[in-house]
Parts: C-alpha cells; structure tokens; sequence
C-alpha cells in the first residue's frame, strides 16, 4: 500500500503485493495448530495494537549506536531506523555492485529485470511473509555482479527507537550474487527502546553459479524485542552458502530459514549458537530441500538455556527422488541449565532417494560436572569455569566464523550474556 | 465353539494360510453400521454387566463427536464406519479351503517360509489365545496358568469372572477419549485377551495371542489388557493375519500394559496384516493405539516387527510414572509396493531415573513410504531421565520414501537425552561382495537386512525370532532393483 505511492501499479510487483495482501487474508498469522508453529505461540506478540508504519521519522547519532556495528572493520553499511533508510549512518555503493535500498531497486527501471527474476520468487507464501510482502516498505538490495569478490564486509543495521509505543516493522532485503562472486554479510536488528517491537523480515538471497555467500545473523535485541526472520535461499551449481545465526537476546525469536537448493555439486552450511535466560524464547525452524544430486548440507546448532527460557529446534531435510548421492548431516546440542526451562526439538529426515547419506543427531544434557571440577580445582571460580566450558561446547559454531573481528565480537556479547570476562578472545 | 487344543496346533502348523485365505466358516456377523444399538447389541452378545454397557455406550458417544487424525504421513481412502459390521464371530469349527485356489505365486512364498519341526516343537510350548473376528476361539494350557494364579482368558470371560479387575484397569491408561481409534474401540471392541500375573510370579511360559480377521466387510477391534502385579514377569506375544481381500479391512486394537511396582512385561509383535497386492489394491488399515503404565522399578518393553498392513499407524508408548521405571522400544518396519507405515513410539519420562531406550528400523521397498514419529517428553519433575534413540533406514530403489519425524522435549537439567538417525541403501559393494562369494542378490540382500535388524530381532523370544527373520525376507521379495 505504502509502496503504491512510489510504485506504478503497472510494475509486475503491484501484482505481487496484490496476491499477498490476499494470501495473508486468507491465512493470517500462524497458531499453535499449525505443526510448524507448534511450539511457538505469538499470541502474547499480536494481542496488542501494533503500529504498521512509523508516523514521523527518528534521528540517531553515531556515536549512540556505533557499539551495534562492526566497527573494527571497514564495511558497506546499510541502516535503518524504524524501517526508514538513513543515509548519513549508511555507506551504499554503486561501484561494481549495488548495495543500495529496496525501494530504489523497486522503482529505477535499470533494476526491472532484476526485479522480475528475482523478487520474491523463493519466498515462500505463508502467512508471515505474504504480510512482509504485502506492507514492506524498505530494505536492502544488495547485487554483486559476476566474478566480484566483494573487499568488504556488508553490515545491514535496522534500529526499532520506540518512538511509537509498539511498531511492527517488515524489513524485506534481497540479495543476488553472481556467478563465482563472493560476499560476506552481517545483518542485525537492534531495538533501542524498551517498548515492545516486532520485526518481521524477509531476505532472499539467490547464490549464482560457483558463489559464495557467508551470512551472519546477531540477534542480541532488548527483553522487550521480538523477531520473525524468514530467510530463503536459492542455490546454483558448486554455490556455497552459509548462515550463521547467534540468538543471544530478545523476547521470542523465531528463524525460518529455508535453502533451496537448485544445482549439483554445492553445500549449504547453517549454524547457530542460541544463549537464553529469563522467559526467553528462541526458535530455530530450518528446511533444507535437496532437490539435485550431488549436494551437501551441513547443520550445527548449538542451544544454552537458561531460567524460564525455552528452545525450539525443528529441522527438517527434504531429498527428493532426483536428489541421488545427497549427503545431509544435521546436529541439534542443547543444555538445560535450569528445570524451568525447555527444549524441544524435532529433527525431521524426509527421504525419498535411496543412494543418500544423511544423518542427524540430537543430544540434551548438561554440562561435565568432572570437567567443572577439574578447571575449579585448579582455581578458576565456578562461573567463569562454566562459561568456558560453554564456550567449549560452542566453539564448532563460533571457529567458522570467517571474520576474525565479528568473531571477537561474538565472543564478547557471549561473554557478556554469561556474566563473566574470560580475559581473552576466542 | 468346539475349537480344540488339537486343532489349534493344526492350525500353527499349517502356517501357510496364514498369508492370506479365507477360511470358509459359517460366521455370525451382525449387520453394518454403526449406533447405540450395535453397541448395545454387541454388549448383550458378550453377556456383559450394565456397567460395561454403559462405559462403552460412553465411549460411543465420545467417538462421535471426534474426527478422525489426519496428521500422520500416510495417505489413504478413509474408510466408511457406517459400512462396516462391528461384530462376527465364528459359528462352525474351521474348514480349510484347499490349497490349490491359492495364487501359485504364493504358495512358493509359503513353502519357502514352512516352519521346521523344531520351530513347531517350541511352539507348541507357548499359551495361546486365538481372537478369529475378534472373538476369541481357544484359549489353550489354561490349567497350568491357573495354579500359579495366572488369568489368562478372553476379555469377555474377564468382564464377566473378574468384573473387580477389568473395572479397575480398562481404560486406565488409553481413556476412552485418548483419541478417535480408541474411542471406536472402547465402544465396539468384541474381544481380546485379558491376563493378569499375581504377586511375586514370574510366568512360566510365553503367552500368545493370535489374531485374525476372516469374515468380509467386517472390522476388527480386539482389546488387550495385561496386568503384571508387583513384583511379577511376564512375556506376551502377539501375531496377527488376515486374508487376501480387494477391499480394505479395518484394525483398530488397544492394548493396555499396567505394571505395578517392580514387575516386567515384554511385549512382542509380529504383525504381518494382509498387506494389499502388488497394485496396493486392498489390505488391513492397522490402527492400533498400545501403551503400557510403569509404576516405581517397573519395566515395559515393546518388540514389533512389522511387515504387513496397508497403512500402519502405531505408537506403542510407556508411561514411566515410577522412579527407576524403565520403557523400551525395538521396531523393525518393513514396507514394500504400496505400503505405507508411520509407526515409533512415545517416551513419557515422569519419574526420576526413568529411563528408556528406543530403537527403531525402518526399511522401506517398492513405492512405499516409512516413517518414523516418536516422542520422548522429560518433564520437570523426572530427574537424573535418560533417553537413547536410535532410528535407522535403510532405502531400496528410488521410488520408496523413510521419513523421520522425532519430538523431543526436555524440561529438567538433569536429564540426558540422545536422538541419532541414519539413512542409507545397501551398498553396491556389499552386494558384490556376496555375489563374489556365490551368494544371489536375494540371498544378500535378505543377509544384510538381517544383520540391519539384528539389535530389534535379538529382542523377539526365539520363536518368534525365526518366524520374523523369514517374514522378513519374504516381505523385501523382488524389491531388488
């Protein structure tokens, strides 16, 4: 609707939003029946009035959030503020590639044919993102074209100020990479207010031939923050693709991340590291459909809970009959710290070739009390010896992390989620 | 009824029939449909109290208002329960239609699974139960039981000689509002086997059910309770088969295992159901609702091998509600053609140092689809649980589906729970390296699915071990592509 004032209704995405308006219509936010959302209840989020679209526009200093970007590193930035793009915070570029807004992307006819090939062609038509499709009004649009390995990392900031006492915000990036292109991504959604949000956002990302594409998702928001992440991915020929997602804060979290994969020969990597405590509660909804021979994928997550908190884990591989010498690995670990919180976890295998190797494994437990001993008997008090201990327990997710700042960063606001400081970065 | 221990040996031992004929007996079969006044009929039939009426009429009225589960991964015609007749027993002692109007095709699987004179021997040795129509025909060693104080009878003797026990237990663990299948049942169940094991005693023998849908057009619906008192053991099997018939036939059991404290009951399935022909046309809708209740030390283990049915839905589950109670899950499902299964198990941890083990095979053949659905819950309450799960699949061809579908939910810091799964085919090489040793391709394959369900078939007592073994190969026939 909002769009329609900077979008002609001949565009092919009129059509789109048109269609989504309907789909969502129809089938409205998920519940607990659904065996997807079974553990997860937005009830609590949607039974007070939300806001769709900020009414006056916010300002941020620098210096105010400079802590919430990488900024150790030289980057693209692409921020947001309430869902409104603010140009003196961002770094855009058309140099060689586009790192630029949706709503460009949208309305420059240089973009149309992108736009047609591109624009939500993997979403998927739930309810959720038919909504974002329907009302999202901004977002990035990022476009590495063929052969460009990108020298720096991109960082795509959206900043809830609670200027509105509740705001839902449906961010909607879009991220194509060409064939043997390379891009390293950072994407992070930060409230600055205590008022409850909720984002609800969804990123596509197509992989070309033979490119890579690294992602990372920090989700550290405030108590009071909610976040709905739908990601899908598109996958070609020898493309390697990974999603690394650390849900440290916020008040319900829920990641659906999908890959699709579309060629031979190429892995998708998804991990993740989810620390919680108070009533928290994080998500982890993933499907990767292996649709061609040849392909791996790799799934490692990692869960800490804590107090009232609780975790979900659904993972789900698809292989369809074409998809022969699939090979598909899943691993859920979880800790219980507390007997008021909860995992539940669900690792679905869905075969129907027959020459696959696919595994998947899933283990709750807790922590190794001789182990705790051993390190507290040689003098190091008991939190910081339980804080190593989880470190240890998560350090296959955080050694892949391929920028060494972000994984310092992520070390510290691990760190900081555990009350203690190691004295040295991992 | 005149069915005697003679001829139920003669019927162990012309084991060929049971893979699929009609056996040509008078029966009487109520009409079809269903209302109050079946269920009232068929509880006038059986003799039963007004209690028992009642508590069916109940269930009646529960099932009513249900809908059928639609969530399990199996597609199918549901079936008319206003079409089918809810009550048939046999009238005439059984007449065997002769061999030679049985498909040849079939009778080479017969000979080829012919149980050895040893094999009968040992069987021989076990009580059996045989519910034919859901009636029960034959109960057989029924002395020797009862001087240990062993009640091993159908469940309509139970009603009426231990109303005391039956009233007590049945519906105690599957409540009739549980879900739509047994609800069905708690209203027109027509028999099943009733055994209850005193104090302190550990049954002397295997006891056995046997049972068998023959009449067409009707369902069957055999309810099981099992009862091991304090401290006692007992070991349960139960085999079923039905004719080789167009339409499809209705199964829908319940079977109740209460263990009280410090008793064990191992409960051991060899359901090989008419499983529809090599088009799918036909065969046995199992849906069957089995769950045991474990007080303080007590043990249930579940052993199913299952080959047959068309579509299979079946969860047998433990509640482990006493401390150091202990649950266990073996399963081999075998689909082929047009089969399709979605069985597992369900693990309620409430006790602490609770345990339970779940091992489950799954391999899928032909065009069908096997899946797995478990759930292991640790409330908060269970300390110091422990769950191991284990589910493997094993593929043939490209046309078949094994799908896994675990739940787990953990709510206490001190419990440890582990889910693994694997998925893989019969490697090439394995083939080759039995081929280079003279074994066919049949052979080795029947030899490395073997050794894939060994850890579930170690589990069977011995004689059902051998039977499932050969099950086994038959039912994988022709599904080397």
């Amino acid at each position: 609707m909002a769009f329609e004032n900077t979008v002609d209704v001949n565009h092919p995405v009129h059509e789109v939003r048109s269609e989504a308006i309907k789909n969502f219509e129809n089938l409205g936010f998920p519940s607990k029946k659904m065996e997807e959302w079974k553990y997860t209840s937005l009830k609590s989020l949607l039974k007070s009035d939300m806001s769709v679209f900020p009414k006056k526009e916010s300002n941020l200093d620098y210096k105010d959030v400079k802590q919430y970007f990488i900024h150790e590193i030289e980057s693209y930035k692409i921020v947001f503020i309430d869902g409104v793009y603010s140009s003196h915070l961002s770094e855009t570029s058309h140099e060689g590639l586009d790192v630029c807004l949706m709503s460009a992307a949208l309305s420059k006819p240089k973009y149309r044919l992108l736009i047609e090939n591109y624009f939500n062609k993997i979403a998927v038509r739930d309810g959720l993102t038919s909504l974002n499709t329907a009302f999202s009004k901004e977002g990035a649009f990022i476009n590495i074209p063929r052969g460009v390995v990108v020298e720096k990392p991109i960082q795509i900031l959206h900043f809830s100020t609670g200027m509105e006492s509740s705001l839902m915000t449906q961010p909607r990036n879009l991220i194509v990479v060409g064939e043997n292109a390379h891009v390293q991504i950072i994407e992070r959604h930060q409230s600055l207010t205590d008022n409850p949000t909720l984002t609800n956002s969804v990123t596509e990302i197509f992989a070309n031939k033979r490119g890579i594409v690294d992602y990372y998702k920090i989700q550290n928001d405030k108590d009071a923050a909610s976040l709905i992440d739908n990601t899908y991915i598109s996958q070609q020929r020898n493309s390697h693709v990974s999603v690394h997602t650390f849900s440290l804060g916020g008040k319900l979290t829920r990641n659906n991340l999908q890959f699709f994969q579309k060629g031979e020969y190429l892995d998708s990597t998804l991990k993740g590291i989810t620390i919680t405590d108070k009533k928290q509660h994080v998500d982890h909804s993933t499907l990767v459909h292996h649709a061609q021979p040849n392909c791996e994928s790799h799934q490692d997550y990692k869960g800490i809970y804590a107090d009232k908190s609780t975790g979900v884990f659904n993972g789900r591989i698809v292989v369809e009959k074409e998809a022969q010498k699939t090979n598909g690995f899943q691993q859920s670990n979880n800790i219980l710290l507390d007997d008021t919180a909860t995992i539940n976890a669900k690792p679905q295998l869905e075969i129907f070739a027959d020459d696959v190797r696919c595994s998947h494994g899933c283990t709750i437990g807790q922590l190794d009390d001789e182990a705790l001993l051993y390190l507290r008997s040689r003098g190091i008090p008991k939190k910081e010896a339980t804080a190593l201990l989880m470190f240890g327990f998560a350090n296959n997710v955080l050694e892949s992390v391929k920028i060494p700042e972000l994984k310092q960063r992520i070390t510290r606001l691990i760190a900081d989620k555990l009350g203690v400081n190691l004295g040295f970065d991992l | 009824m005149a069915y005697t221990e003679e001829e139920l040996k003669k019927e162990l031992e012309t084991k060929e029939y049971e893979y699929g004929f009609y056996t040509d007996i008078e029966s009487d079969t109520f009409p079809v449909g269903l209302n109050e006044d079946i269920v009232r009929a068929i509880s006038m039939k059986k003799e039963e109290p007004e209690w028992m009426t009642e508590w069916r009429l109940e269930a009646f009225r529960v099932w009513k208002e249900m809908e059928e589960p639609e969530w399990a991964n199996v597609k199918y015609k549901k079936p008319d329960f206003q079409a089918i007749s809810y009550y048939s027993a046999p009238m005439n002692k059984p007449k065997y239609d002769s061999l030679d109007e049985v498909d040849p095709e079939l009778l080479d699987t017969f000979k080829r699974l012919g149980i050895s004179l040893e094999e009968q021997k040992k069987l021989a040795g076990v009580a059996v139960d045989v519910v034919m129509d859901s009636v029960s025909v034959a109960t057989t060693f029924k002395k020797t039981l009862a001087e240990k104080g062993i009640i091993f009878c159908s469940i309509s003797e139970a009603i009426k000689e231990h109303p005391e026990l039956v009233k007590k237990y049945i519906g105690s663990v599957v409540p009739r509002k549980d879900n739509f299948y047994a609800a069905l049942n708690s209203a027109v169940f027509s028999d099943g086997s009733f055994c209850y094991i005193p104090k302190g005693v550990r049954c002397p023998m295997e006891l056995s059910t046997y049972f068998r849908i023959n009449q067409a057009g009707t369902g069957q619906f055999e309810r099981t309770l099992v009862i091991a008192d304090e401290g006692s053991y007992v070991s349960y099997l139960e085999g079923c088969t039905a004719p080789m018939r167009d339409e499809n036939q209705l199964h829908a059991a319940v079977v109740e295992l209460i263990a009280l404290d410090d008793a064990e009951i191992k409960y051991s399935t060899v359901q090989n159901w008419f499983p529809g022909d090599k088009e799918g046309k036909g065969g046995v809708f199992n849906f069957v609702t089995k769950r045991g209740l474990c007080e303080t030390n007590a043990k249930i283990s579940w052993t199913q091998v299952e080959t047959g049915s068309a579509v299979t839905w079946k969860y047998p589950s433990c509640v482990l509600k006493g401390d150091n109670s202990i649950g266990e899950f073996y399963s081999i499902a075998v689909t082929n053609n047009y089969q399709q299964a979605d069985t597992g198990t369900k693990m309620i941890h409430l006790g602490r140092n609770t345990r339970s083990t779940i091992i489950s095979k799954g391999i899928s053949a032909g065009k069908s689809q096997n899946s797995y659905r478990g759930l292991v819950q640790i409330n908060s309450r269970a300390e110091n649980a422990r769950n191991f799960s284990q589910c493997d699949s094993l593929l043939m061809g490209n046309e078949c589906g094994a799908h896994t579908f675990p739940y787990i939910e953990a709510k206490n810091k001190t419990s440890q729970v582990e889910h693994e799964a694997t998925t893989s085919k019969i490697g090439e090489d394995q083939i080759f390296y039995c081929n280079q040793r003279g074994i066919d391709t049949e052979k080795a394959i029947a030899l490395i699915v073997n050794g894939f369900s060994k850890e579930v078939l170690n589990k069977l007592p011995m004689e059902f071990a051998v039977e499932a073994q050969k099950l086994l190969e038959i039912s994988l026939e022709g599904s080397v592509g």
